[in-house]
This record gives C-alpha cells, structure tokens and sequence, in this order.
C-alpha cells in the first residue's frame, strides 16, 4: 500500500467492519467486507450501503455555465431541467473517452459534476484548460464531500426512516436537497449497480454518523455494507461502463455502446467531428456480451480470436452472481458483432470458446 | 488452524504426504485472501507436474492465482467435485477442498517446505 495512499472520512469504519482493503486508484477503499458474492446479493435482493467519497465533485458556476456544459459533454445538458441528472461521456478531440461523469443541473448557471476518483485530478486539469474560453469558474470541491450510495430493492423504505424528505417523489436521475438525521444532503436518485437507489453526498465530518444510521435502520432488513467488488460485479451484470475497462482514450463513446449519450445535432462539442465521421462512415469496433461455452473466465484485456486471427479484447469479465455463470464484455471488430456467433477467449495462451450474447445480462424488473 | 501433519510453502499452498503421493492444495489463509472462489483449473488425470511450475490456476470473483506443484510427477487422481463446486475451497480448504494427488518422483522438492509452526510464524511476519 502507498504510504500517501488517501482516506475517505469512513475509513475507520471500515477497519471496525473487518474489510479488506485495496488501493484504488490512489485510494485506500474497502474492496470486500462479508465476500463478494454475499454482497452482490445483497444489493439485488435487499439494499447495500456504499462508501463512494472517493469520487470526485467538480462544481461550475457562471454567466456561461452551460454553454461550457455543453462545450465539454457528448450528451445534451441545454434540454435538462433544472434539479435533474444526466449521464455523459466527454470526450479529446479524437473521440476517445476522457471520462464519464454525472452532471447535475441546479440552473443554467450553475452545475455540479460527478467524476471516477481516479480520474478526478486529470478531468478537472481539463476542465479547467476547456473553461478558460468561457465566463464560468470550476472548482474541484471533492475534499467537501464524502458519498453515500444506498442501493437495492429496499432501498427507498431503509432511507426514509430517517428523513421527512418525501423520497417518493425523487424520481430517477433527480435530485433534491434536504435533511437526512439532522444532516444537510445532497439525495439522488442515482446509482451504478442495476438497482434502485440513492447517492447522497454531504459534509465529510457527517460521514460516520450517517453511515452508522443507516446501517443501524436498515439492519432488520438485512442492509449491510457492500465494497469494490460487488460494485463491480453488479455494475458489470447491468452493462454500466468502468472507465480503464469499457471506457478510454483509445475508445469512443460510439464504439462503448453509448450512442444514445452522444447528440451529434446539438452544438458543438468536443469531439464532434470525429464521432459525426465515425457515425456515417461506421462504427469500427462495437462491444458485444459474451457467455463461456468452455470452462474458464474470461478477464479484462484478454485478447478475442476469431479463426485464430484477433478481432478485439475483453472489457470485463467475471463470475456473474446474478446469472451463475461467467460471462463477460468484449470490444470486437464491428461487423463480427453477431448474436449467437462463437469466438475464442485467448486465456494464458489457450483459446476458450465463447458465444456473443445480448450485454444487458441483468436488467431489475421493476 | 493449520494442520500439523501438512507441509506449507510461502505460496500458500500445502501439501500432504502419503507414501509416494502427494496431495496438493491451498491454505485457509490463501482462501481467506482470494475470496469467493469460483473456478479451478486443473490438469487431467495422467499429466505430469513439475516441482515450482504453475499446474492450474485458483479464480476468485476479483483475482487469479497460479497453484504451484510442491513436488514433480504423475497426477494420479483430479478433485472434480471442485470444479463444479469451487467454494468448497472456501469451505473446507483442508479437506473436500484438496485439488490433486501426484504420485512424486522423489519427495526431496518438499524440503524446503515449511512445518505448520513455521508457516504460523511466516503469516504473522507476513502481516506487518
């Protein structure tokens, strides 16, 4: 472990809680507290408790705040109401990925981002390079917040013993202000695992005290604390992207799947032209599910054969909790992208067979 | 707590000593470190395993993890159960949870191999 590795304000609960830990991208963060498996299910079946302080808020404020929106992000920000949410990659000029992030509209002039915590320093350098053309500030506030993230199917009834907030009406991808025991939040109907849920951010000093009540309300019902791991094999059974996996420099948001995210016939912004190219002269690589025939799990960045030749990569790849079985992503060349097709996953040198399959492996029913 | 009748190495992994065969497995502490353990490949009944060379490989939902052979010879009997239930690695590491039986060339490759007090000793340095 780095010794300049960085806390979040519920470090110390965490070593109460027996976790383990891992460093994640400069953080020290809880990669499992009862086992993976446990807390995957968990989530899917009764709600789990997540410390994600680690990542990173980037408030914009200014006459020109949306314009530098929507300068920045591939998905349109001027038709978001006020008090809503959306989901954006933003992109180099090249159409490559910088990263994905949340974006928060308080109003026209005022904006709250969300980034991945080991990408926030590099995200806000380029924020800040992208602003200098627009009257608005950008501020990275990350050290102002810790992040809660309460997710699963009984996640609303758990939140609401402890606040007057009438959670109900917090639709997804909104957002409200309000008190939670006392403390003044930021709750949104958000969240990176497949389920309903709620990300709610507040002062870092407030921190413990919320996570020890929710755990303590919601410990009749079964809530427990979730890390890393499950949050990764729940967010990769519902087809959410991970930056450094689906997502890079090298990847365009095109080729990720996220298509619906990119509005090319807004203004302009970053990255238009090449994705606007990409768009009408096809798309080069498209990231399919795959399901092992063979035995074996398939892993990030292994490589995918198809008649011995390599047509792509694995983006992820894992047991999957949910299914009971081992499924993964993969980015292929575009026009081998065949449902039901087979191709080989190249592991430590020995091809395992695999079907492409729909990605979406997990979608909750409600 | 660790068997006293098994031999330990820094991997992780132990080995027990029945005449010539040797079965091979890995410790609760590796176990515990790997987590939810859900796929083991092994070699088939037949092959042959070398002492220090990787013979398989232990999955967990986050990590993959070589096995190392403790001695060189003929694998004379495969754990299937393991393979359909790879938790039992987490359950019963000592036991049910065993991977192969290799019948060894020669037994000397255990010499290096720690007791169960040594390797007591080894976790607790380990940790710090």
């Amino acid at each position: 472990m780095a010794a300049e590795a960085k806390r979040t304000p519920l470090y110390e609960e965490h070593l109460g809680a027996k976790a383990k830990l891992i460093d994640f991208g400069g953080w020290e963060m809880p990669v499992q507290y009862a086992g993976v498996i446990d807390e995957h299910h968990t989530v899917r079946t009764k709600a789990g408790l997540f410390d994600v302080s680690h990542m990173g808020e980037i408030d914009v404020r200014g006459e020109e705040a949306l314009a530098f929106v929507q300068m920045l992000i591939t998905n349109d920000a001027s038709k978001l109401e006020d008090g809503k949410i959306l989901y954006s990659p933003m992109c180099y000029p090249s159409g490559g990925i910088v990263d994905d992030l949340l974006v928060y509209r308080y109003n026209p002039q005022h904006f709250f981002l969300v980034v991945n915590a080991s990408n926030a320093d590099k995200d806000f350098a380029w924020m800040l390079e992208q602003a200098k053309n627009f009257n608005c500030s950008v501020e990275n506030v990350s050290d102002q917040y810790a992040q809660l993230a309460l997710q699963g199917p009984l996640a609303e009834i758990v939140l609401q013993r402890l606040t007057t907030v009438n959670l109900a009406q917090i639709k997804y991808y909104t957002f409200t202000h309000g008190d939670i025991q006392g403390i003044s939040c930021l709750i949104s109907r958000t969240g990176y695992t497949g389920e309903d849920g709620f990300e709610i951010y507040l002062s870092p000093e407030y921190g413990r005290k919320l996570w020890q009540k929710i755990l303590e309300v919601g410990a009749p019902d079964g809530v427990q604390p979730i890390g890393l791991g499950a949050r990764d094999t729940l967010r990769f059974e519902a087809r959410l992207p991970l930056y450094g996996n689906e997502l890079g420099a090298e990847i365009t948001p095109l080729e990720a799947g996220l298509g619906i995210f990119v509005k090319l016939d807004k203004e302009d912004f970053i990255g238009r032209d090449i994705l606007l190219t990409q768009k009408e002269q096809g798309i080069p690589r498209k990231l399919v599910g795959l399901e092992m025939i063979d035995r074996g799990i398939a892993r990030s960045h292994y490589p995918l054969q198809k008649d011995g030749q390599e047509i792509g990569f694995v983006t992820s790849g894992s047991f999957s909790p949910t299914l009971n079985k081992n499924i993964a992503l993969g980015l292929i060349r575009a026009e081998l992208a065949i449902q039901g097709e087979t191709l080989d996953v190249m592991i430590r040198g020995k091809a395992v067979k695999a079907k492409i399959i729909p990605s979406l492996f997990y979608k909750r029913s409600t | 707590m660790n068997p006293v009748e098994l031999k330990y190495s820094k991997e992780h992994e132990y080995a027990r000593v029945e005449g010539n065969v040797v079965t091979f497995g890995i410790t609760d502490h590796a176990q515990h470190s790997l987590g939810d353990v859900v796929f083991v490949e092994l070699p088939d009944e037949g092959a042959t395993v070398t002492a220090g060379k990787s013979y398989g490989t232990v999955e967990s939902v986050k990590a993959v993890s070589d096995i190392v052979a403790s001695v060189s010879g003929n694998v004379v009997e495969v754990n299937t159960q393991v393979m359909d239930s790879p938790d039992l690695l987490n359950s019963d590491p000592y036991g049910e949870g065993w991977l192969v039986k290799v019948e060894a060339d020669d037994l000397s490759s255990l010499d290096g191999m720690m007791t169960a007090d040594e390797y007591e000793t080894f976790l607790a340095q380990e940790d710090h």
